[in-house]
């Protein structure tokens, strides 16, 4: 039992922080928390990822005479791209809510709905 | 030992993160953020990922902190209150969303964590994601690179496609920064 | 923050220091942590702490906007053409040992084809730090608040 808790409490803590990031996602009506969460969600799977890539003893991947193992370099190589792609998503996801509030005034996803009244989904004058 | 020792800093992120979603202000729930960063990005070195942290430390904490903050004076600064008189339908609402997403929340965590029981213990060197390409990486990208760094070797020469793509990714979405925010003035 | 003399003087001071210090990480990347992304993010931020120490407008005559999208696409046209010169030099696309080209059968072939292979890591490196610093200047000018909002 105390095995099973050593061994595998790092994922737990992984899955809370996931469902930490997740929740903000689906719950939270304030579309900035929403963009907070998914940076969450985010990191806590690159998390995962680079937990994946250690190994017992190893040292940083980079040529050293008294290494005796390394840690496994591809999930890193992996994950600094999913960074760099994150900051850009994140970005992304800013712009679109700055424009969401320049035409409608608020950043509350229910505040926005009730704004379109009957949802056609057709886009106001002001977005345009 | 390092087992043990690596509990801390993950109940220090469990913490930011619980912070930083369950507060109403946004600027401080972003400054959160940035902390929870740079906690993250000691984590890594923890880990020995020194390129990933140092990325983390430079994108996650820095860049990230501050297009936050940019965007939050171009909106609001707080998360919306419903007024105490509102008791109503309103309020019912909004506990019916939170309900229902902490149940969708639950029952995913308790999938997943079912599905950590056949997951390699932490730091298993023979763990199957170690055995394959990775150690082919590691005995043999000084000799036919020349780089002693893996991370760089595999990053710029044995994956160049998914650096070009990640590349690219990086370029649409300034672009698509540019097309959703860029006033054009017309003459 | 325009008024802040401390701010203004030691952001003066520190961005010169800062940028020499993102061509280092991304020159050292083949030894030491760090690369293209790193580096160009650093020199995407030096710009970010100008612009927040002196201004929108000062920010703009620095990195006006035509060379900011001009870096943006730079920087993957650089890549990608470093690939289509491995084409050219008989190699697949992206195989950087195609530019040792003869002396990668001569008596010092495992250095040529070193060099051959630094050559193209570091042409591709510099040229993801060009986009990736180009695209984190133009997303925070693009997102910052105007002086006339």
């Amino acid at each position: 039992m105390i095995e099973l808790i050593i061994g595998k409490y790092n994922y737990w803590i992984y899955i809370a922080l996931m469902m930490i990031g997740f929740y903000a996602m689906i719950a939270k009506e304030n579309l900035i928390k929403k963009i907070i969460g998914m940076n969450i969600f985010q990191t806590a799977v690159i998390l995962f990822y680079i937990s994946m890539s250690k190994v017992r003893g190893g040292t940083a991947p980079i040529e050293w005479e008294h290494a005796v193992r390394y840690e496994n370099p591809l999930p890193h190589v992996l994950m600094l791209t999913a960074i760099v792609v994150s900051v850009s998503t994140t970005a992304v996801a800013l712009a679109l809510v700055i424009r969401i509030y320049k035409a409608f005034g608020s950043i509350e996803e229910d505040k926005i709905l009730e704004m379109k009244g009957d949802r056609t989904g057709k886009t106001p004058e002001s977005v345009l | 030992m390092m087992e043990v020792i690596y509990i801390l800093p993950l109940l220090f992120l469990v913490a930011c993160a619980l912070t930083a979603v369950l507060m109403k202000d946004l600027l401080g729930a972003t400054i959160i953020l940035g902390a929870y960063s740079l906690i993250m990005a000691v984590v890594w070195t923890m880990l020995n990922a020194v390129d990933v942290a140092f990325t983390e430390a430079s994108v996650g904490a820095g860049i990230t902190t501050v297009l936050m903050v940019a965007a939050l004076s171009r909106t609001v600064r707080g998360e919306y209150e419903p007024p105490h008189e509102a008791r109503g339908w309103k309020r019912k609402r909004f506990s019916i969303t939170k309900v229902s997403g902490f149940f969708v929340v639950v029952l995913t965590a308790a999938a997943m964590i079912y599905g950590t029981m056949d997951m390699p213990d932490f730091g298993d060197p023979n763990a199957p994601a170690n055995l394959h390409v990775a150690r082919r990486y590691i005995e043999e990208s000084r000799h036919e690179t020349g780089v002693p760094n893996f991370v760089t070797a595999v990053l710029a020469s044995y994956r160049g496609y998914d650096t070009l793509g990640e590349t690219t990714v990086i370029f649409t979405a300034g672009m698509s920064v540019i097309l959703l925010l860029r006033r054009i003035r017309r003459e | 923050m325009k008024e802040h003399i401390v701010i203004r003087t030691v952001s003066r001071l520190l961005i010169p220091f800062i940028q020499l210090f993102a061509l280092y990480v991304i020159a050292h990347g083949d030894i030491s942590p760090g690369g293209g992304f790193q580096g160009g993010v650093i020199i995407g931020a030096s710009v970010i702490l100008y612009v927040i120490s002196f201004g929108m407008e000062d920010g703009r005559r620095r990195v006006s906007e035509s060379i900011s999208d001009f870096m943006n696409s730079a920087g993957v046209f650089l890549f990608a053409g470093i690939g289509v010169l491995c084409i050219l030099a008989g190699g697949a696309y992206l195989e950087y040992t195609a530019f040792a080209g003869k002396a990668a059968h001569g008596e010092h072939a495992e250095h040529a084809l070193h060099l051959a292979s630094h050559l193209g890591i570091y042409g591709i490196e510099i040229g993801v730090g060009i986009t990736v610093a180009a695209v984190m200047m133009t997303i925070f000018f693009e997102t910052a608040r105007h002086e006339d909002d």
